[in-house]
Formats: structure tokens, C-alpha cells, sequence
């Protein structure tokens, strides 16, 4: 371990990021993400990585996908409306399957809503942002000692999976500080890299995970991520029914396949309780102190704080759902994982719901009064 | 130079041909002269990427054997940029249209001309949106008929090599599908600088832009591009009045300025020298 240092969350997922492997970062200027861009300008060149702040968002999202072609660990970084530029470029990397890392550190929307403030009104967009069927992986801190290790799997998640991955970060987290000792180091992980002649090199034939190699440009194999429905040379098949609907259908399969590698939640005090709240990021920071209090007072509460938010971990609250009394969704938004858990519990325990979105975090004990009405 | 089986056979995915593009249309031999002075350049294949957008123009790569990466409708110079910084070694040549560049990707243009990126921008200008079927362009002339403009466009159009310039493009050239030849040149002069290289490539749709304006005959059209063409240094001493519905051909800027990645590199190694100190 290093030194126990007091960090604020934009710089634990800037370290987390750089420990993982990112070397290049491109980026726009937006509140609350700045730090995220001012941090990289300053610590890239002196790890010999690449920084550049571009023109716009689309722009920055454009290099990040340059980058990881080159053989970069790529990452960007903004907040709602950034994010909602971003979208194009995005579409194009979860198609070419180019890996690479979308902070949002997100505030109050619509539009430029509330750009100081926090919100986890992004949830949705994380996964539904880009036009088209598509799969998506989603994870989100609580603190600044996540901020890190959330960023360090992003980053692994992505080259795992060739796909972007979004860290859904928010005002809150991002601009707290708290005392943390970063590792000394991380496991990384490294995107599947061809190693057959390049006679043989075939850039979208999946490996038995459903994950094709990528080669590095300029590496020797010479190939051709295209926007459009590609067959396994990566040429463009637009008219061709079979190959685009293989083609989607593998996107999807090889992160839904294996979602339970992905899936990561905390469950505090889950063992006997009878109303489970179901809260991630800032949120449920509110929400662990409600359901300690509760305890205090005899209701047996828990908390299930999913750290990965997509693919939703649907057996996690399966499980809840089968013995519990009743499971309360808090959330910084009007509802949007309310609709997945009562999805998943499927009417095998009623599904209540707390909502903010004033700019504000929900104190505990608003909280903790739902789960008294609950329990 | 290369015949065109030895082109065909160096540089071409010839199991993918024949090419989408229409009969007449310059696409093809834009593409050959960019392979040619590739060639004469003796870059590597391993070493030159190419970048595409979307369009007629965003295919050139696909039938090519470099590392190519067909990217998102205007994006194309914000992937180069991407890639170059990242892999400095890399040849990066960003093919576009008129509306992929001086339309949607008009943003991404000027700043990476003003940041002098060591790119090529290659702009095969055929002054209407083929591949949606003929709408106007940035670069549509006054007047001129399309299938968003059927009585002719009412605005003006884009130059796009002034634009360039006044953006801070270190190259700044313009040649035609007709004057074949030169454009190798322009292209192999493209590709040697060091800089933000500019290149733009009048070009024709007989299928769109011919038909929308009564010039519907591939031959046509090229002979307009010998009989319009003017070099820059006989456009010189003429008056705007004289260079109405010219095309001036030639290098309009090659200079040296500092260039965005070595300075960038240049930073690099200074912290490692204060590191090492």
C-alpha cells in the first residue's frame, strides 16, 4: 500500500485509471468532470502517455477510439450532455469492438440541467445511449476508494470484453474527498491480441467467448474496423440478413454471456433482513446509514448496493426477491432501475420506490421513514 | 510508376472488387493516385493507416490493403488525430467528401489544421451528397441544382481550400480527377509534409450532380475540370471577376510550423529528463 492520502473522487479514479494501464485521454472541458481532464493533461506526459483536449466531445470520443486501434488503453470523460455527444462515437465502438473507458460523472438533466449538482439520472443512457441493440457494461462508485478500483475494472472490463464500459460516477462522489492508500499496484488485463500469420488473421472471427482478436495498427495484419454490419474480414455486409443478424447477436451474447463475471455487489446486513434497499453510488451511502439506524431500532433491514450496474444483476435480486418482505429502490432519478427490480422480483415481494431529484442526495432518514412504512 | 495490375496486386483487396461506385465517377482514380504516390513515397504498407468517413468517398479504404478504419460521418480527422498521437510512426491519410468535411465534420477540419497535426485530409469534392441520392453540399455552387435545391441553391458555397488556409493548414493544395497526374504529385507532396496537409480533389458525379445540372456525360464533366482549371500562379493575375466558375489547381501554402506531436513528444521528453535529473 501507499501512503494513505486524502483524495477527492475525480483524482482516485484518475490514479485508478492510470494504474490500470490508460495511457492516452482525450477530452472536452464540462462540469463536474474537469478534474478527470485537468489531472490526466498533467500526469500523462510524464508517464509518457497522450493527452489531448479536443475540439468537442465527439471529437474527444473520435480519438479515444483512434487510440485504442493504435493499441492505446483509452479512456474520456465528461457528464450529461457531453455523454449525450458521445453517443455516436460510442455506437461505433461497441460495433468495431474498440475497448475503451466513458466516465460520466454525472449531474441533473435534462439537457444542461444541474451542472454542479449531483444526479443518477444517467442510468439509463448507460445502457440504451447508443441507437441500435447493444450490450453494455456499467459500474458505479461510492467513494473515493471505488472511484479507483471501479476505474482499474473499467479499464480491464473493456479490454476483456472489447467494448466501451461506462463508469457512471456523480457530483457527489466526484468532488468528496476521503483518506484512501491507493495499491501499489493492480491486475490488469489486456485485450486478445492475434498471434497466427497474418495470412491467417481473420479480425472478427470470435474466439470460442465470442471475443475476436484485435491487432494493434501498425502491427503488420492490416485490418478494417467499419461502422457499418461487417463480416469476419470486417468488410461491409449491409444487405447481408445472416451475417447481421450473427453479428448483433454475438455483440449482445459476449457481454450478456458472462454477465456474472461482471456482476460486482456490496450486500450489508442482507442475511435476515426483511426489507432490502436496493441503492448504488451516492445514494446509497444515505441508504447504508438508514438501514444501520433501522437495525438500531429493531427492523431488519439490509442494503444489496450494485457496484456493476449493467448487465443488471438480475440473480442477485432473484434472491432478495424470494425472502424478502419488501425491497425499496432508491435512486437520484423517477425510477429507472425501479422498472429492472420489479422486472427481476417478478411479483414475489412488492417493489416500493424513493425518488430525489432536487440536486440533492437523500438524507438517511428519509429513507429510513420508507423503510419504516415498510417494515 | 506502377501498372495497374501491379497496383492492383501490391495494394488491393482484389476479392473485394468490383467497387460500389458508379460508372463515371471519380472515386476510383483518386484512389489509385493516392496508391501510387503512396508507392513512389516507398512507404511501407504496415505503416500507412487510413482513415475514412461516410460516402461514396468513406469506401476507398475498403477495397485497400493498409490498416484501415472506416469511422462515423464527419469523424474521420478526430480518429486520425487519435491514432497519430498515439503511434506518431504511422502514415495517417483521412479521406472525406465535401459534406463529410465541410459539413458534419467541419469542426473537426479547422482544428486539426489549426493544431498542425501531421495528417493528410484528402477531400474528393464532388459538390453534391452522393451517396444519399444528390442533396447540396457545402460546396454545392450558387445556383446550382440538387435534390434538396431543385431550383437551384440559394446559398453559398465552401471554399474549401481558403477555409484550410485560413484555419492554419501548413499544405493547402487542390487538384482534379482530369489532371491525374498532378494530384499523385500533390498527394506524394501531401504525405511528405510534415504538418496538416490539405488536399482537395474536384471531382464528378455524373449520377447526381451531372443529371441535377443538365452535365449528365462522365467525359463532360471531366473536360469542364481541363476547361475550368486554372494554377494558382496564373489565378494570380487574375480578378475575381475573371476567376468566377474556375477551378484554381496548384499549391496554395507548403510551410513549416511547429507540429502538434512532436511538440507534444518534445514535452515527453522533457519530464522524463527532469525525472531522470
Amino acid at each position: 500500500m501507499t501512503t494513505p492520502r486524502l483524495l477527492q473522487g475525480n483524482e482516485a479514479l484518475v490514479e485508478g485509471a492510470l494504474a490500470a494501464g490508460v495511457r492516452f485521454f482525450a477530452g472536452y472541458p464540462i462540469t463536474p468532470a474537469t478534474e478527470i481532464l485537468e489531472l490526466m493533461a498533467r500526469k500523462l506526459p510524464r508517464l509518457g502517455g497522450k493527452f489531448i483536449q479536443m475540439e468537442d466531445e465527439l471529437g474527444s470520443m473520435g480519438a479515444v477510439i483512434g487510440a485504442s486501434v493504435a493499441g492505446a488503453k483509452a479512456m474520456t470523460a465528461s457528464s450529461g450532455p457531453g455523454i449525450s455527444l458521445k453517443q455516436e462515437n460510442i455506437g461505433f465502438a461497441i460495433i468495431a469492438e474498440i475497448p475503451c473507458v466513458v466516465v460520466n460523472v454525472m449531474r441533473g438533466g435534462p439537457s444542461t440541467g444541474m451542472p454542479t449538482l449531483p444526479s443518477q439520472m444517467d442510468v439509463m443512457q448507460a445502457k440504451w445511449g447508443a441507437h441500435g441493440d447493444h450490450p453494455a457494461i456499467a459500474l458505479a462508485p461510492w467513494s473515493v476508494e471505488e472511484c479507483f478500483t471501479t476505474a482499474v475494472r473499467a479499464v480491464n472490463l473493456a479490454e476483456r470484453f472489447r467494448t466501451p464500459v461506462t463508469l457512471l460516477s456523480d457530483a457527489e462522489i466526484a468532488h468528496m474527498r476521503e483518506v484512501y492508500a491507493p495499491p501499489e499496484s493492480v491486475e490488469t488485463i489486456d485485450r486478445p491480441r492475434p498471434n497466427c500469420p497474418r495470412e491467417e488473421y481473420v479480425p472478427y472471427r470470435p474466439d470460442e467467448r465470442g471475443i475476436p482478436a484485435m491487432a494493434d495498427f501498425g502491427s503488420g495484419y492490416r485490418w478494417h474496423p467499419d461502422s457499418n454490419c461487417h463480416d469476419e474480414y470486417g468488410f461491409p455486409a449491409t444487405n447481408n440478413h445472416a451475417v447481421g443478424d450473427k453479428l448483433v447477436r454475438r455483440l449482445v451474447g459476449k457481454v450478456n454471456d458472462y454477465a456474472e463475471e461482471i456482476h460486482w455487489l456490496s450486500e450489508e446486513r442482507l442475511e435476515d433482513a426483511e426489507i432490502v434497499v436496493f441503492a448504488f453510488g451516492s445514494v446509497a451511502r444515505s441508504a447504508s446509514e438508514a438501514v444501520d439506524v433501522a437495525r438500531s431500532q429493531g427492523i431488519k433491514a439490509g442494503l444489496l448496493r450494485p457496484i456493476s450496474i449493467w448487465p443488471f444483476p438480475d440473480p442477485a435480486v432473484a434472491k432478495v426477491a424470494a425472502r424478502a418482505k419488501a425491497i425499496l429502490v432508491a435512486e437520484g432519478n423517477l425510477g429507472q432501475l425501479l422498472g429492472e427490480v420489479q422486472r427481476v422480483a417478478a411479483g414475489r415481494c412488492p417493489v416500493a420506490h424513493f425518488s430525489r431529484v432536487d440536486g440533492l442526495i437523500p438524507r438517511p432518514e428519509q429513507i429510513l421513514a420508507r423503510i419504516k412504512e415498510l417494515a | 510508376m506502377l501498372s495497374t495490375a501491379q497496383m492492383l496486386e501490391k495494394y488491393y483487396l482484389v476479392d473485394k472488387l468490383p467497387n460500389i461506385w458508379c460508372a463515371g465517377c471519380g472515386d476510383g482514380a483518386i484512389a489509385a493516385a493516392l496508391v501510387r504516390a503512396v508507392d513512389e513515397l516507398g512507404i511501407d504498407k504496415n505503416s500507412l493507416t487510413q482513415v475514412n468517413g461516410i460516402g461514396c468517398s468513406g469506401r476507398v479504404g475498403a477495397y485497400q490493403d493498409f490498416d484501415v478504419i472506416k469511422g462515423t460521418h464527419g469523424r474521420a480527422l478526430a480518429f486520425a488525430t487519435g491514432i497519430k498521437l498515439f503511434k506518431p510512426e504511422l502514415t495517417v491519410v483521412a479521406i472525406m467528401g465535401d459534406g463529410d468535411c465541410g459539413a458534419i465534420g467541419g469542426n473537426h477540419f479547422i482544428h486539426a489544421a489549426r493544431r498542425n497535426i501531421d495528417l493528410t485530409a484528402l477531400v474528393i469534392n464532388n459538390r453534391i451528397y452522393g451517396m444519399t441520392g444528390g442533396q447540396s453540399s457545402p460546396t454545392t455552387p450558387f445556383g446550382d441544382r440538387a435534390s434538396t435545391a431543385l431550383t437551384g441553391s440559394v446559398e453559398r458555397p465552401f471554399d474549401l481550400c481558403q477555409l484550410a488556409i485560413g484555419a492554419g493548414a501548413t499544405y493547402v493544395a487542390r487538384g482534379t480527377v482530369y489532371h491525374i497526374k498532378q494530384l499523385q504529385r500533390l498527394l506524394k507532396n501531401a504525405i511528405a509534409h510534415k504538418g496538416f496537409s490539405f488536399v482537395e480533389v474536384v471531382s464528378q458525379c455524373p449520377i447526381y450532380y451531372g443529371r441535377y445540372n443538365d452535365e449528365a456525360s462522365p467525359a463532360a464533366m471531366l473536360r469542364w475540370q481541363k476547361e475550368s482549371a486554372v494554377s494558382v500562379t496564373a489565378a494570380q493575375g487574375l480578378s475575381p471577376e475573371e476567376l468566377q466558375g474556375k477551378i484554381v489547381i496548384g499549391e496554395f501554402v507548403a510551410k513549416d510550423e511547429p507540429e502538434f506531436v512532436s511538440e507534444y513528444q518534445a514535452l515527453i521528453d522533457r519530464y522524463g529528463q527532469e525525472a531522470a535529473e
